[in-house]
């Protein structure tokens, strides 16, 4: 087998909390100042790196939530049985230190010059990349028409809940909650499925670009059922978060 | 069919860029077993205490294994045909 250990650029620095605000019930965003961030493209995570007082450490990847450009953000859901995000969710405060590094990721990212329209699918979570690709899509003054498919239990579950109600011209947000949902509700109810992506994704003769992001099982579902509506398996960009932990 | 808990090369993007020296997850890599091509970010990667190993998402054969060892990342990539 052989051993290598290549030196690259990406290092591990500290960075502060500068700020932390409450998303749902059990999600967080957090703000950081990191000195010598590089700056990041939208789509991209970063890694964050805790360390126990017995020297245990744990790393995790989390998408940030900011477009290029402004502070460094990202937004965390606590699972019930994680180790990082009941602290990142619960114990972090502004002034607190992290190690993080990044920015990761070139294959998970959007640019103007890519194009579109673009068919954005998130499961949970996984609306986090999305949400720096349409506020950097806004920053650039993108023309591009855009539709985020969003799979979230409850309404309460829903992050960025005051943005994604008052989209930028040219994006449409549609929700689906697959628990429960409000009196009311006249919209999605189910898990995202064939019929539905064939009722809200763009044509493939449109020459669409797609992002997926979410737990696995949704990222998969999704994935497929493009593919199935004639997107080519290329057009189709995925990222898994593992199991929802639901 | 590969479970919920499975990753893809998007999970493993830090380690392979610290290990590299740049962003691996757009990179296109062959599978050595069945020929098929993709980008690393698609690939399926099941992390464990033990290390990291990645998979074809079309037949499943190993493709590469990390595995750090007293500091040192050990890396396999055997099973790709072509990395780049």
């Amino acid at each position: 087998m052989a051993g290598t250990a290549v030196r690259g650029r990406l290092t591990w620095q500290t960075a502060t909390v500068a700020s932390v605000l409450d998303e749902t019930p059990s999600v967080r965003t957090v703000l950081l100042e990191v000195p010598e961030w590089p700056g990041h493209r939208a789509g991209q995570h970063l890694d964050v790196r805790l360390t126990a007082e017995d020297g245990y450490q744990a790393e995790r990847s989390y998408s940030i939530a900011s477009a290029p450009g402004e502070p460094v953000a990202i937004t965390v859901e606590r699972l019930e049985d994680g180790e990082v995000s009941p602290y990142l969710t619960q114990e972090l405060r502004a002034g607190d230190q992290i190690e993080v590094r990044g920015p990761i990721g070139g294959y998970f990212v959007w640019e103007a010059a890519t194009g579109g329209p673009l068919l954005l699918a998130a499961g949970g979570s996984g609306v986090v990349p999305l949400r720096a690709i349409l506020r950097y899509r806004v920053m650039v003054g993108s023309p591009v028409p855009v539709r985020l498919l969003y799979s979230s239990r409850s309404w309460a579950d829903v992050i960025y809940q005051d943005e994604l109600s008052r989209p930028s011209p040219g994006v449409s947000v549609i929700h689906t909650l697959t628990r429960s949902h409000p009196d009311g509700w006249t919209g999605y109810t189910r898990r995202v499925d064939a019929a539905m992506l064939a009722q809200v994704a763009f044509r493939a003769s449109a020459g669409p670009l797609a992002y997926v992001c979410g737990p696995t099982n949704f990222v998969e579902a999704v994935a497929a059922g493009l593919v199935g509506l004639g997107y080519p398996a290329g057009r189709v960009r995925t990222e898994r978060f593992g199991a929802s932990g639901q | 069919m590969l479970g919920p808990g499975v990753l893809d090369g998007n999970a493993i993007g830090g380690m392979l860029m610290s290990l590299f020296g740049a962003d691996m997850t757009a990179a296109t890599g062959v599978c050595g077993s069945c020929g098929t091509v993709a980008q690393v970010a698609e690939f399926a990667v099941y992390q464990s205490e033990l290390g990291t190993v990645v998979r074809c998402r079309t037949c499943e054969a190993v493709l590469m294994v990390f595995v750090e060892v007293r500091g040192v990342t050990c890396v396999d990539l055997q099973g790709l045909a072509r990395l780049g």
